[in-house]
């Protein structure tokens, strides 16, 4: 039997810092405080919860990881076979060790890549390897931003798992998102879409089955879509913002979309591509316009201070009553109660834009949820 | 030494966990027991005088529209055809055999037998539903009479009988809202329906059918349905709010008539599903909250049997405003005679063939019947206090929590976190479930979505002892326990049922799913017809 | 309160010291702290208006039996009634079966728990499938009526279209049901029959498909009996213009009649209240839904699906809900309907009923029912003002027998017969109105020529008086 390939990459530093109420963990100097402070890795126990989940399966496929704390040690632990690639440094891995790590990865075919760390983590192997193979991210972190993560780390397990045994595949696309660390620190959240990875997820369970459940995430893309493409009103300008729900009415429409940027619609064609906040207002002075935007990563957010093009002065002369917002119900669900997050930089306008805002989930439903700073 | 023979089924007052093996009869399919030839039941003879005087009628069809080939059916003789079905009965997990509080929102309790014996009379299981009404004057009255017990309960003011269970009960009622805009000119501007994410499914799917729109309403931090999200949803689009109360949580929304308050304003109408009214009969209701409409599952509160999936039926109630709408026929009492009323222009018509399963009503009416007011309101007293009871022990078990509300009470069921415990453990939810089955239980999760993680929702009602809460909390203790001692156990469960684990992967497949017999032959590549 | 503490039968807990144990035991005083959320304005005030109770089962039962003593049934009396309910003999091991507790009282259970649920409903859809010649069957929804929306709305959501071209030869009640479901999104136009032979009118279903024909919809045998012979023709035109054909059937037909598919029906649905289910004054009622084996259709069918799957022991099964996703972006999709509580239990029955008839049996009970309905139209139609059966086309076990020219009235003619214990057809003249004063007449198995010639003797003197 073809044993197929699950790859591992352990970030021994990610999560140094949070515990020890230290945010993120870029940067060495952070990293040398938190070691001080007495904080543990909690990546490795993390991987090691994950990876056990797959010990029954053991014979069916091999794990492909780089040495001692970037893998073999959770690999060893757990007691699968495994192939250690590659070389490092014990106790002074960098981002380039995880960049390289992916990388030969994908040329030895590997089939999924699982990684326990946090955001930069995600960065660093969309920068290796973007979409070229599906990825799923044990969660590691201090607050993960990017949408790439499984829920916990059995979660994380789980999906492996049925990714092994099955031969249908379904991955869809998750946002890996940059958060500016510095100004996280300082209180402020500013973040922006990075890129896009694909994410395998498990089709759902079949117990409990009394009524009938909602589509999966490629169909209710499209149920968001069709609604929102179909109201569409001439002579209007749709300005798309970035995120993978928001790629679904490009898609609809047959557009290409740019990735990290913002579109503009014109009576269902491209007007604009990748137009930046000048051009916004150029168009603005001609044309009425809405905003559609969906709230990107993990955390629910909306509209921040990394938005360079839906700036506030574009959201001013949109006006906020012609904003829609676009998520998948599974998405809303996944925020738990907490509020969907605005932080534009203009409080005036943040203050506009406070409280209950429908957002479309499908072609007939929606939900009003709460929006906050 | 004597053993004390009384303690052997308990240790410390507890219950010990039972042996339990479910049948396993290994029975095949019921084709492969076909044997050509044998008959399971014979057909009364066309008589001499009359076939001489009719022919070969078969012969006299078109030969397009005669049957080829007779149908693939199995030939098997009386006894065996018994026997078959008395096995896979045996391989089933009724109320009757099983402590059956984990099928939570169900509300599982005992269907009286002598409701079910009265309602396989003849006198109720030969009557045709388009008999002259002079004929049927016994049903008619229970029927009658039922829906004046509905009201009492209820205090709404006429009620339709006639949906086939709560879904369609629910979609009258959403049909009976649109009726009601349609009559004051604004149906066409009133197209959303307002329901919330704990609420029944078939709220928002009943409501999407009839061509509504659906805006959902999330929990706030409490567990109630946000209200200032309700204030933001209403609009001059709004038709209706269909809400349970309480919701499957088991938790009781106590702002809910001002919910009802903000949908009236908005000028919509408020229906109460109320499949959660075991807990709260006898001590609240949809009048006093404001309601427009309502509807109760007769096979949940009302004791009705679930029969695998129904028959069930669903009563939906309404306020005097809107009963011109209710569906046709309603039954009425002249003073001397009961009959149907077909002659209500207004109504929304038909939906379904008849009045209703009325077997079904036989039994609900029965039920009420032998309670009472005082018993109505016992119920609903022990169903809490049994709920609440075992959310005590539940709670104190590693892992598991109750979402929401904490340190509240709970009405009726409780829906439950094993968050804590699939974190340590990896064992889900699920998981627990199946390890409960080798215990002689059912268990369930929860609609879906899963808005709460790993979620249990259990659901006592008022049938079970203290001793069975007790042997269920102890089973679920048991199981909780060996998640973290034994977790292979638990993820490789159930041990002692009837088939062994399942591979789910044909089932989503077009090329090996197979719902019929024929179809998996088929697929198998084996002979369309047997040998 | 002042009412002594009850201890009732149903609810073991409600023995006052086990009462007070379990509060104890929460740390409760009373069962008023678990209301302690309810606001004092949303409390009834006192009791609820309800008679007294009758706590002894003798008590109850003596009631409900007087009740239902007020009833003369079918049994008793002789029943030409039809019409979408029919008195068939219903097997012994029928009543047996649906009587087990293990399968009465279980609901939702896993296939491991409810393993025999899921085989009995398998095995259930498997004979339907063997009896229609189809692969897919549903888990039963709640009635034909039921079944027959549904059938219409998947054909919409699988084509994407609006309009549906229903045949005017459908019980009025059905039509209602169909128009709450279907009519607020979907345009409904009625197809009318021949006058004389009482089969759909083609010339006037082809002049009625336009490019947003989405069905055509028909029934076989339909609502006044008449078997369609035009199958073919019918949905050969529906297919020409891009349209799905949906046929009604009644199933205890298909032992002698072809099976819709064979003459190009691509859903096909109905009621299996025949297959061993009592009339129950409507009660007793069951729809199915059956399609051939593709995605497409698949895919659309709100109802659960039971699939057989192997599990890891060879030659055991295990069951499932197949394609549990079924939630596939489709264009014309206006909410999937929904699943819930409808009718299995009398799917478990209508099983067990084909098991014992096995395909002999299913053969003999048609060739039965066709022979005496025949009988009976030949009795009928010599009596003098009376025609039997009015159309001229072929007949199932239904017929309309119109009664014109005995310048009576069906009502008054009824009325007479419940003199004899009879119950006579039903009256159809303000469904039909074209038919005058007609009545259908229903014959099955139950029927012998005894009892049918005793109908042409009571019709003979209520008619002459």
């Amino acid at each position: 039997m073809i044993k197929k390939k699950l790859g591992l990459i352990v970030n021994p530093i990610a999560g140094i810092g949070g515990r020890v109420g230290l945010k993120g963990s870029d940067g060495l100097e952070i990293r040398r405080k938190a070691l001080a402070l007495g904080a543990m890795p909690e990546s490795h126990n993390r991987a090691v919860l994950a990876i056990k989940r797959l010990k029954p399966f053991k014979d069916a496929f091999e794990i492909i990881t780089y040495p001692s704390e970037m893998g073999a040690d959770v690999a060893n632990e757990c007691k699968l076979n495994t192939t250690v690639v590659g070389s490092i440094k014990p106790g002074h891995t960098t981002a380039q060790d995880t960049m390289q790590a992916a990388r030969q990865m994908l040329r030895m075919d590997v089939k999924l890549l699982l990684f326990a760390g946090g955001d930069g983590t995600a960065r660093d192997i969309y920068d290796a390897i973007g979409q070229e193979m599906p990825v799923l991210g044990i969660p590691s972190g201090v607050k993960i931003h990017s949408a790439v993560f499984a829920i916990n780390p059995i979660n994380a397990g789980e999906i492996a798992a049925q990714f092994l045994n099955t031969d249908d595949i379904s991955t869809r696309e998750a946002e890996v998102m940059d958060i500016d660390e510095r100004s996280l620190r300082d209180g402020v959240l500013s973040s922006k879409l990075y890129g896009y990875l694909d994410v395998p997820y498990i089709k759902r369970q079949l117990q409990g089955v009394k009524t009938s459940r909602r589509p999966e995430e490629p169909a209710a893309l499209m149920e968001i879509a069709y609604k929102v493409v179909s109201n569409m009103r001439d002579d209007i300008l749709y300005i798309v913002a970035p995120g993978t729900t928001t790629r679904a009415i490009n898609s609809m429409l047959e557009l290409q979309k740019t990735l990290l940027g913002v579109d503009v619609i014109k009576n269902r064609k491209l007007l604009a591509v990748d137009v930046n906040e000048s051009q916004l207002i150029e168009l603005l002075d001609k044309w009425e316009a809405k905003i559609i935007i969906s709230p990107i990563g993990g955390q629910g957010f909306l509209l921040g201070r990394g938005n360079q093009q839906i700036s506030p002065e574009v959201i001013k002369r949109v006006g906020v009553d012609n904003i829609i917002v676009i998520s998948t119900a599974d998405k809303i669900e996944s925020l738990s109660g907490r509020p969907l997050l605005v932080d534009t930089g203009d409080p005036e306008v943040d203050i506009m834009l406070k409280g209950y805002v429908r957002v479309v989930t499908g072609r007939g439903e929606s939900s009003m949820y709460r929006l906050s700073n | 030494m004597n053993p004390d023979i009384t303690k052997q089924r308990y240790a410390n007052g507890r219950p010990k966990l039972r042996r339990f093996h479910q049948a396993k009869w290994d029975e095949s399919i019921i084709f492969e027991l076909s044997n050509p030839g044998q008959r399971g039941i014979l057909m009364p003879k066309t008589e001499v005088e009359v076939h001489e005087k009719v022919g070969d009628v078969a012969a006299a069809l078109p030969e397009k529209i005669r049957r080829v080939e007779p149908p693939a059916l199995p030939e098997i003789s009386q006894p065996q055809v018994l026997r078959h079905y008395m096995r896979l009965s045996q391989e089933n997990l009724g109320t009757d055999l099983n402590i059956d509080v984990g099928q939570g929102t169900c509300t599982m309790k005992y269907s009286p037998k002598i409701n079910d014996s009265l309602s396989r009379s003849s006198k109720m299981t030969a009557l045709h539903p388009l008999q002259d009404k002079d004929t049927v004057q016994g049903i008619l009255e229970l029927m009658y009479k039922f829906e004046q017990l509905l009201k009492g309960i209820s205090g709404m003011d006429r009620f339709s009988l006639q949906p086939s269970a709560g879904s369609a009960a629910i979609y009258a009622n959403v049909s009976i809202m649109r009726a009601y805009q349609r009559a004051r000119g604004e149906a066409e501007q009133r197209d959303e329906i307002i329901t919330t994410i704990f609420s029944h499914p078939s709220n928002a799917a009943c409501a999407r059918t009839a061509g509504f729109k659906i805006i959902t309403l999330y929990p706030d931090e409490d567990g109630y349905p946000d209200l200032d999200a309700l204030k933001a949803a209403v609009s001059e689009r709004t038709a209706g709010l269909m809400i349970t109360n309480p919701e499957d949580t088991g938790i009781f929304n106590p702002k809910i008539e001002e919910y009802v308050k903000v949908v009236h304003s908005a000028g919509g109408l408020c229906s109460y599903d109320q499949a959660n009214a075991n807990g709260v009969l006898g001590i609240t209701r949809a009048k006093e909250a404001g309601f427009d409409l309502c509807h109760f599952n007769l096979h949940k509160t009302f004791s009705t049997p679930h029969g695998c999936g129904g028959p069930g039926s669903g009563a939906c109630g309404v306020t005097s405003e809107l009963q011109k709408f209710l569906p046709v026929p309603v039954v009425e009492f002249d003073g001397e005679n009961y009959y149907f009323d077909y002659d209500r222009p207004d109504s929304i018509g038909k939906i379904g063939p008849f009045y209703g399963n009325s077997s079904v009503i036989l039994r609900a009416f029965a039920w009420v019947m032998s309670l009472g007011a005082q018993g109505l309101r016992e119920v609903a007293e022990i169903a809490v206090l049994n709920n609440n009871y075992l959310m005590n022990k539940m709670l104190q078990i590693r892992g598991v929590s109750a979402p929401y509300a904490r340190g509240k009470r709970r009405i009726e069921q409780v829906r439950y976190s094993w968050e804590e415990l699939a974190e340590e453990t990896g064992v889900s939810s699920e998981q627990i479930g199946l390890r409960a089955v080798d215990f002689g239980v059912h268990y369930w999760t929860s609609h879906h979505p899963f808005i709460v993680p790993e979620p249990c929702t259990l659901e006592p009602s008022e049938s079970y002892t203290r001793q069975e809460l007790d042997e269920y909390a102890a089973i679920m203790e048991h199981v909780a326990g060996e998640a973290y001692t034994d977790p292979e156990l638990v993820k490789t469960a159930p041990h002692n049922s009837t088939i062994h684990t399942i591979d789910h992967a044909p089932l989503d497949d077009p090329e090996r799913w197979a719902v019929t017999w024929r179809a998996y032959r088929r697929k198998m590549g084996q002979p369309a017809t047997s040998e | 309160m002042n009412i002594k503490p009850l201890v009732y039968p149903y609810i073991p807990n409600s023995v006052p010291e086990t009462k007070k144990q379990m509060l104890n035991a929460v740390g409760a005083e009373s069962v008023e702290d678990f209301y302690a959320d309810i606001p004092d304005n949303l409390r009834i005030k006192g009791k609820m208006n309800l008679p007294e109770p009758l706590l002894a089962e003798h008590e109850l039962k003596t009631h409900v039996e007087t009740l239902l003593s007020k009833n003369r049934t079918a049994g008793e009396y002789t029943s030409f009634l039809g019409a979408g309910c029919y008195q068939h003999h219903v097997p012994a091991v029928c009543d047996e079966i649906n009587q087990r507790g293990e399968f009465l009282t279980a609901y939702a259970g896993e296939p491991f728990d409810d393993h025999g649920r899921f085989q009995a409903l398998f095995e259930y859809a498997s004979m339907m499938g063997e009896l229609l010649n189809m692969d897919v069957v549903n888990v039963p929804t709640y009635d034909g009526f039921q079944a027959a929306a549904t059938a219409i709305r998947m054909a919409s959501r699988i084509n994407g279209r609006g309009e549906v071209l229903i045949s005017r030869q459908l019980n009025p009640a059905k039509l209602s049901k169909i128009k709450d479901y279907c009519g607020h999104d979907l345009e409904l136009k009625l197809i009318d029959y021949d006058p004389a032979t009482g089969l759909l009118d083609l010339a006037a279903l082809q002049s009625n498909f336009s490019a947003n024909t989405a069905a055509v919809y028909f029934e076989n045998p339909g609502y006044l009996g008449l078997i369609e012979v035009q199958g073919n023709e019918i949905s050969t035109m529906t297919h020409d213009h891009g349209a799905i054909c949906v046929v009604a059937v009644n199933p205890i037909t298909l032992g002698m009649l072809n099976p819709p598919v064979e003459y190009g029906a691509d859903i096909v649905c109905g009621d299996i209240q025949p297959l061993g289910i009592h009339m129950q004054f409507g009660g007793g009622h069951a729809g199915f839904i059956a399609t051939r084996d593709e995605e497409k259709y698949v895919m659309e069918y709100p109802s659960r699906l039971f699939g057989i799957t192997p599990t890891a022991i060879e030659g055991e099964y295990g069951f499932g809900d197949v394609a549990y996703e079924r939630t596939s972006f489709a264009l014309r999709e206006k909410g999937k309907e929904w699943v819930g509580t409808a009718a299995a239990l009398w799917g478990i029955t209508a099983g067990v009923y084909l098991a014992l008839m096995g395909p002999k049996g299913m053969q003999e009970i048609g060739e039965t029912m066709m022979s005496r309905a025949k009988y009976a139209m030949l009795e009928l139609n010599d009596i003098h003002g009376i025609k039997a059966p009015l159309f001229t086309s072929h007949h199932f076990h239904e017929f309309v027998v119109n009664f014109d020219q005995t310048g009576k009235n069906v009502l008054d003619i009824n009325r007479a017969l419940l003199e004899y214990e009879i119950f006579g057809g039903v009256d159809l003249s303000s469904q039909f109105p074209e038919l005058g004063q007609s009545a259908l007449y229903c014959v099955t198995e139950v029927h012998t020529k005894t009892t049918i010639d005793r109908l042409v003797k009571a019709l003979k003197e209520v008619i002459t008086k």
